[in-house]
């Protein structure tokens, strides 16, 4: 299957590889996963007082799609409140990156990290 | 005769268990693939060769799916209305995820490792016990035969997926260091 030119260069050049330290309150970490194809992907991000996120990291093994899903999720998110960051849409992932039909599910994989990566967060501002 | 409408255990004529004799399953799947013979059929009409075709393509896809104990697992989950084969959106369990993403990190850095030999050999073997765990905690659930316990073997059969993925990656990785 060919991929698109967004999905090879982010796949080639994924943004914003890595990770950072999960125990700190200011990090939000979204681990998920999907069984049919054993992808696991990782989203963090790092959250200002004001609720803004300054940073993300991600670390995924999987396909090209499911790659360059999380890298662009990395990408946008940086800048955005929780708020925005929480109502990111598989949808906008899919057509940036021009998504087949039957990789769409990468896109959502990556919209489910980034949920998990604001629910941790909170949860952790929560119990402070 | 042959039913293509039987499931895969009954058309094999085997008990439907997850702990399959495989040696069975070879026996008779042999047996049937020497009836089902091209040549023997030769004789007869159209619609009969026709039947034929469709009895081995269902005898091939039903030692494929037996064989292998992760397909297997899905297919009796699948006889009894859980169907894992297609399924994309499923919660799992973070602790298990944070496992399958440390053993992927540990597969990534065998390559520069001091004995990357060694260390495959490790992780091959981690990866294989888990396998064989899981193989187990499914039996059991299974072998409970009530909704609930369905429903966990499923959570099984999805942590399967997730641990024959790094199976076959280890085996790439293995070809890709030592075969040369």
């Amino acid at each position: 299957m060919a991929y698109s030119e967004q999905v090879i260069d982010h796949y080639e050049n994924p943004r914003n590889v890595g990770k950072m330290n999960d125990q700190d309150d200011n990090i939000g970490t979204g681990m998920v996963g999907a069984p049919a194809c054993g992808d696991v992907m990782r989203l963090q991000i790092k959250v200002s007082d004001d609720g803004v996120i300054e940073d993300a990291k991600f670390k995924t093994y999987g396909c090209g799609s499911a790659i360059a899903s999380s890298s662009l999720v990395t990408e946008w998110v940086k800048g955005m409140t929780l708020d925005q960051a929480q109502e990111l849409k598989n949808t906008t992932i899919a057509e940036e990156l021009a998504l087949p039909p039957v990789k769409i599910h990468c896109s959502v994989l990556a919209e489910d990290a980034i949920k998990a990566a604001v629910a941790d967060y909170k949860e952790k501002q929560a119990k402070k | 005769m042959m039913d293509i409408t039987q499931n895969y255990f009954e058309f094999l004529a085997l008990p439907v268990t997850y702990q399959l004799d495989l040696q069975a399953l070879s026996e008779r799947s042999r047996e049937l693939q020497k009836t089902l013979h091209p040549d023997r059929f030769s004789h007869l009409s159209d619609r009969e060769r026709r039947l034929s075709v469709q009895y081995t393509a269902y005898l091939n896809e039903a030692v494929a799916t037996l064989k292998h104990p992760l397909s297997r697992a899905q297919y009796l989950l699948k006889l009894k209305g859980l169907d894992t084969f297609s399924e994309s959106q499923v919660q799992l369990d973070p602790m298990f995820l944070i496992q399958q993403m440390e053993l992927r990190e540990s597969l990534e850095d065998i390559a520069s490792a001091a004995d990357p030999e060694a260390e495959l050999e490790q992780l091959r073997q981690t990866v294989e016990q888990e396998m064989k765990s899981l193989r187990e905690q499914f039996d059991r659930y299974y072998q409970q035969s009530t909704p609930s316990a369905y429903e966990a073997a499923a959570v099984c059969v999805r942590k399967m997926q997730f641990i024959d993925k790094l199976g076959r990656e280890i085996e790439v990785l293995e070809d890709q260091l030592f075969d040369e």
